[in-house]
Order: C-alpha cells, then structure tokens, then sequence
C-alpha cells in the first residue's frame, strides 16, 4: 500500500508541472501579463519596460516558472493586481465554490445512485425508458441553458428562490445552483449505476445471497450495490475537479463568488496572478481526488490489492 | 455460445485509473466510457464480428461483417431514424439557413426590441430588436462548423497518435499516457476562457483548434485501447509472418478492427462539442458578434429574460435538440456496434 501511494505521488509530479506550465504559458506567452495594469490603453514603453523588470518577466521563461512554483509552495500565490494577495481571495472564494460543490456531490449520490438503483432492477421496464430518456435530455442541455431556465422558472416566474445567491452564500441558498450544477453528472452517475447493477444482478453472489433467503433489501444493498459502486466513486471522485472548476458557468448565473467568478474577472482583467493561482490548486485538488479514489477502491473491493 | 467475457476487474495501474474523467462535462464521460464497455466486447472468443454475437447463424450463411449487421439494426432503430432526419435537416439549414429563413440576421429594428411574435416573425424579437427566428436558424451553421470540423480534426489526430502509441508502445506510448494525464487535469471551459481570451479573431477557426487541441487525448486514449486489443489476435500475426509492413499491418488489418469505439465516441462528442461552442459564446470568448451563434444569442438574451423570455428559450431549444439529436445518434450506433448488449 505505502509503495503504491509513494508511485501514484511520483506519477503525480509530471502531471502537475505539465498541467501548471502549459497554464503558465498560455497566459504569459499567449497574453500579455502586463496589459492589465494599464486598463484599457496600452502601456507606453518605458511605463512597460520599467513593470517587466519590477516583476522579473524580463528573465527567461522557464526561469519565471521556476520562482512562481518555488514561491507557491511556500505559500505565496503573488498579488493580484489590486493588490490584495491572491492567498486572501483565495480564502474568500474556495469555501463559497467547496459548499457549492459539495451540495452538487450530494445531489449526484443520493438521487444518482437511487435513480440508477431502481432503474437497473427494472431493466426494460417503463420506468427505465423514461429516466433513461430523462438522462439523455439532461445531459444534452447544456449546463447554462439548465440554469438560466431554472433561474427563470423559481426564481423570476413562480419566486420560490431568490434569483441570486447572496455573498455570504449559505448551504440552502445554494440548493439550485448545485443542482444546476450536478445536473449532467447526476444524470451520468445514473446511468452508470443502472449498467453496473444490471450488469451484476446476474452475478453468482447476488444468487446465493438470494438463495440464503436474505431479505431483498439486505441483498440490494449489501451485495449488490457494494459491488457496484466501484465505477460510480471513480467518476465521482474525477467529477470533483471538473465540478470545481466547472462551476464557472453556475457561479456566473447565480452571481456566487466563488472560485469560478474569480477566475472569470481574472481573465477578463487579464490578472495573470489570480488565474494561475486559481488554477494551480485546481490541478491539486483534482490530482488528490483521483488518488483518493484508487485507494477508496481497496475498501469496496477487498479482492484489490496494491502492490 | 461462448462463455460470457471475464468480469473486467478494475486496475488501479491503468491508464484510465491514473487520471480518469475528462473535466469535459458528463457527455464526454459518457463517450469515454461507453467507448471502453464496447472494447472488451470485441475480444470475444471469435473477434469482433463473432458470429455468438449476431445470433449464431449457422456455418452456411453468409458471413456478415459488423458494419452490416449493424446497419442493418440501424435501419430498423427509431431513435437513430429519428436523430438521423434532424441531423440531415440542421445540415442543410447550416448550409442554406436562406431556405426557410430568407431574412438578414443582422438587420434588428430598436423599436421592436423584446417584441413577441407576430406574423412573419414567429419567435419574436430579442432585445436588439432583431428578429429570434432569422437569427436561430442562422445560428445553426456556426454550430455545426464547430462540431463538424472539431470532431473531424480531433477524430484524425487523435486516432493516428492513439493508434501509433497503442502498436509500438514502448517509450513513444509511455509519453502519450503522460501528455494525456496533462490535458485531463486541466478543466476544459476554464482551459478555453484562459487560451481563447487571448484570441482577437472573430472566426470559429481559434474555437475549433482550442476544442482539438484539448479533444485529441480523450480519442488517442480510445484508439489506443481498441489498437492494443486489435492487434492481439491471430490474423495480425499471420500478416506479420507473410511479411507484410507496419503500414499495411496497422491500415488494411487493425484500423477495420478497432475504428468501431472511435467512431461511437466520435458521434457523441460531436454534440459535446457543439455545447462547448456555446458555453465558450457564452462567456463571451468563443464566438463574438457580430457572429450569429445560438450562445451569444443566450448570452445576450439572459439580461432581457424577465421581459423577453422568448428571445432565450428559442435559441436554447434550437440547441438543446441539437446535441440531443447527436447524443441520441451516437448511443444508437454504440447499441448497434455492441453486440454485448443485444
């Protein structure tokens, strides 16, 4: 097990400087990380000359990218360019985007996995096309098309929500939004748990768990859902990083300030520091996710051994 | 009948174990793994076309081929006829959107701005005053470029590496698998808002690059799997053995066999893709105006949506029915190349 962590960590390392540089050059080679500190003008050269030497983007590039992961990982993110560090906008946005994604993620398992449950036992029946169908419009509509519609429908037309979601951004407030948010990975992990519970339905195991007269739900649960949830937590757990990194869309309807709406203003004001920053835990969080599930596997698994 | 395939038990050292998921949104997840259940299915114990698969026709019939046994589901499958005929329409609606829309998408009229519909304009106005039903049938030709041209550049460049990488292996595949393992930790609408707002041209061309170049593993990784599996079985050894070259081992024995989940994958992400172009419209670094696309007339109507709902249910429906119909048509070319399912 130590082995297998200690080899995942390695593999992990060319993944994260890839990621990070590939990120690092497409905002400093392909954009101009100075522009921003001019407004709308552009900067007149000696003005231009002067910030690049100040900010060290005069150096090669590879040794800029050298000093900025040297200095994220004694945790400076650098400044952003009203000169707040990028540690403290941090610090405001992850926790808003963190409860934004953990009602997504309670959303994918409990109505997920309920729905692929009963739909996978009743493989053909009416009640499988249907969800089935449902799952196919969910995941063809695109994610801001969902929550301007739902936006419009309990928020404008029927006011059931407030159409936006204040600053402070408490769990119930962010109920639609992480549905809006969930909605086509809800609609995936159904489908995934209907294949892999019809799949194993037929298994030797459940048969004999049957025969030995246990009560239904003991053998759906115990027996069989166990066994099937080994593909639903991997896409789960992938699904985290792409859900908060994702939730730029979501937070962009809603008006939740959180990590997406940073990273949009970011871009938008061309604020290198605050994209590669925001970006570079990213890669982190979705990097640690994808470990955790392959070590997740030995429990639902015991047959997985790592060597 | 042949014993059913192994239950494929998860590996945690596998390439799709390392860094799953695509960061792409649930409908590239769904190709990716709908494309790895078709892969075990074809390595029966009599190849891709056994003949357990389609029924088990006696030894006098004629041998059918996968592709026509498949076609031949296809026919027969509403969903696909269904998805089929509006595929063909949004086709040639993109490419003569004047047919049944004779207008200029371009010309609004202020005074009618979030006006409802009235004869000769059944979707009403949107917030410029221009006019919704002009505008969404123009719409579908940026969007159909997109998927088009996007699946077209990642299908070939993804294939050609995926497959390379899956015949020689060695050090060519371990560095493939890495520069994967790259592209999918980058969330892919964040990868778009950071490369595509560096870019001033006002085409869909910076929109089709940006979708290929960060499409192209998710394939590679699909080819990859179904060349390693193709290039297992016997007939390949016996083409090696008679001498013939890499080239003509890989195009006239292997590709046949393996393009079937590439194509799967292919279809879906075509309608993927074209929700992507639409998200990207609607952050306002894909396409920009004065290009017609049914993500900035989103983008532009969700302002106005309390007093013109109108103006954003249209092109959303437009787009909806769209990817649906490219979703759809892709799970039933999968349910007719999957003979594990029937």
């Amino acid at each position: 097990m130590g082995r297998y962590i200690a080899r995942r960590l390695l593999q992990m390392i060319p993944v994260f400087v890839g990621a990070t540089l590939l990120i690092f050059l497409m905002v400093n080679v392909m954009g101009d990380p100075i522009a921003g500190l001019c407004g709308e003008r552009a900067c007149d050269t000696a003005t231009a000359a002067q910030l690049k030497r100040e900010f060290g983007l005069d150096k090669p590039l590879w040794q800029q990218y050298a000093t900025y992961m040297g200095n994220v990982f004694t945790g400076d993110f650098g400044t952003a360019f009203n000169g707040q560090p990028v540690t403290e906008l941090m610090a405001t946005a992850f926790p808003v985007t963190i409860r934004l994604t953990l009602v997504a993620i309670v959303f994918e398992v409990v109505i997920g996995i309920t729905l692929g449950v009963v739909t996978g036992l009743r493989r053909g029946r009416p009640v499988d096309t249907a969800v089935l169908l449902g799952t196919l419009v969910v995941i063809s509509v695109p994610t801001f098309v969902t929550g301007l519609l739902l936006q419009l429908l309990l928020g404008v037309k029927w006011d059931w929500i407030r159409p936006s979601v204040p600053p402070e951004a408490t769990l119930d407030e962010l109920i639609v939004p992480g549905l809006v948010l969930a909605s086509v990975s809800l609609a995936y992990v159904t489908r995934l748990t209907r294949t892999s519970i019809a799949e194993n339905r037929r298994a030797d195991y459940v048969r004999t768990a049957v025969a030995k007269g246990l009560p239904r739900r003991r053998v759906v649960v115990r027996h069989l859902l166990r066994n099937s949830l080994i593909p639903v937590v991997t896409f789960i757990g992938t699904d985290i990083g792409a859900l908060m990194g994702g939730a730029i869309v979501t937070e962009r309807i809603f008006n939740i300030h959180g990590v997406g709406y940073q990273l949009y203003q970011g871009i938008l004001r061309q604020n290198t520091q605050t994209v590669v920053g925001f970006v570079t835990v990213l890669v982190l969080v979705f990097l640690v996710a994808n470990l955790l599930v392959d070590l997740l596997y030995a429990v639902l698994d015991p047959r997985i051994r790592y060597a | 009948m042949p014993e059913p395939p192994p239950q494929p038990q998860p590996q945690p050292n596998e390439p799709e174990g390392a860094v799953a998921g695509t960061g792409m949104g649930g409908g590239m997840d769904l190709a990716a793994s709908e494309a790895s259940t078709l892969e075990p299915a074809s390595h029966g114990p009599d190849g891709p076309a056994g003949s357990a698969a389609t029924g088990a026709p006696g030894p006098q019939d004629r041998p059918r081929s996968l592709w026509s046994d498949a076609w031949r589901d296809l026919r027969r499958n509403p969903v696909f006829l269904l998805s089929a005929l509006v595929i063909c329409f949004l086709v040639l609606i993109a490419v003569w959107p004047s047919l049944i829309a004779p207008g200029n998408p371009l010309r609004c009229d202020l005074a009618r701005a979030q006006d409802g519909p009235r004869p000769g304009h059944p979707f009403g106005y949107d917030g410029q005053g221009c006019d919704v039903y002009t505008r969404t049938v123009h719409g579908a030709r940026a969007s159909v470029t997109v998927g088009v041209c996007a699946t077209a550049g990642v299908a070939v460049l993804g294939s050609v590496l995926g497959a390379l990488a899956g015949y020689f292996g060695g050090v060519w595949d371990a560095v493939l698998s890495r520069v994967t393992d790259i592209f999918f930790a980058i969330p892919v609408v964040l990868g778009g808002l950071v490369l595509l707002s560096v870019v001033t041209s006002n085409t869909v061309w910076p929109v089709v690059g940006f979708i290929v170049l960060l499409g192209w593993p998710q394939i590679s990784r699909i080819a990859r799997g179904a060349v390693i599996t193709a290039k297992q079985h016997d007939y390949v050894q016996a083409a090696r053995a008679l001498g013939a070259s890499d080239t003509r081992i890989l195009l006239r024995h292997i590709a046949p066999n393996a393009v079937a989940p590439v194509i799967v994958v292919a279809t879906i992400a075509l309608g993927t893709y074209i929700a992507l172009e639409a998200t990207l419209s609607y952050l306002g670094v894909g396409l920009k105006p004065p290009s017609v696309s049914w993500g900035i007339d989103i983008s532009a109507a969700s302002p106005y949506v309390r007093n013109a709902p109108h103006a954003l249910l249209w092109p959303a429906g437009a787009l909806a029915i769209t990817v649906l119909a490219f979703i759809m048509l892709g799970d039933a070319v999968r349910d007719a190349l999957d003979p594990k399912l029937r």
